[in-house]
């Protein structure tokens, strides 16, 4: 996959292809806006690597910053995550990897 | 797009009383689905399945309420999809509702699944789920880029 021959949706699949990022999705989901020091807290991973994981995201429009005095407060955009649809769709691909266990242990 | 159901059919290439005894019995489902159960399905019956294939979720159990048995026909439960953080009360939550009809075909049994009831959900939990996706990402950007374009 290249990014540029990419459909529309494609690079928010793409960003999301990482479990970090995952979580960071997931964090900001869920806790709201958040600093970078509130989203590194109880991570293995370094500041950095968390701020270059939320700007691969920030590319997708996952997330955008805004600065609070000296710290970035990253926040989730909703609108692009379109959550409703994201979440079926990962529902549906759990049922289809369940499936696929099922067939392996029936056939 | 249809946001309350997900509905999933395919044809296995086995005997369906074979497929019954998979789906219909505790242990063997939670074998393919990846559940521990203590005790046998029953209608009516509460079951907690202790998660076994994902080391994230190690000790975590899911709470089953075994809706209806039609012995090599139907098997449905009610359950919180997802509903592994343990500083969440999900009994709250409605629960959404998993069928599994069974057919005979030529050549083995076909399967519908249909899981329902997922606008009760509330849209936070929703986005939570995200984290549960832990593996397999990447090779399923195809499969959603065709989901998305289509």
């Amino acid at each position: 996959m290249s990014p540029g021959s990419a459909a529309p949706g494609a690079s928010v699949f793409a960003a999301l292809g990482d479990e970090t990022r995952l979580g960071l999705v997931a964090r900001l989901a869920s806790g709201g806006p958040l600093s970078i020091t509130k989203l590194t807290a109880g991570s293995a991973v370094t500041r950095q690597a968390v701020t270059r994981h939320l700007e691969v995201l920030a590319c997708a429009g996952l997330v955008h910053d805004s600065r609070h005095g000296r710290e970035r407060i990253w926040e989730l955009d909703t609108a692009q995550l379109s959550e409703a649809r994201r979440y079926l769709e990962l529902v549906s691909q759990h049922w289809d990897d369940a499936l696929e266990r099922l067939k392996r242990f029936v056939e | 797009m249809n946001t309350d159901r997900i509905e999933k059919v395919t044809v296995l290439e086995a005997p369906r009383s074979r497929v019954w005894r998979a789906i219909s019995d505790a242990g063997e489902f939670g074998a393919w689905f990846g559940l521990e159960f203590d005790g046998a399905f029953a209608p009516g019956a509460l079951m907690q399945g202790r998660i076994t294939n994902s080391p994230d979720y190690a000790g975590i159990t899911v709470t089953f309420v075994v809706d209806r048995i039609e012995p090599e026909h139907h098997f449905s439960y009610r359950w919180h999809p997802y509903a592994v953080d343990p500083s969440v009360d999900y009994s709250i939550e409605p629960m959404t509702l998993v069928e599994f009809h069974l057919e005979e075909v030529a050549g083995g049994t076909r399967l519908t699944v249909v899981e329902s009831g997922f606008d009760g959900i509330p849209a936070t939990r929703r986005a939570e789920a995200l984290r549960m996706n832990t593996g397999g990402w990447e090779a399923q950007v195809s499969n959603v880029e065709r989901y998305v374009s289509g």
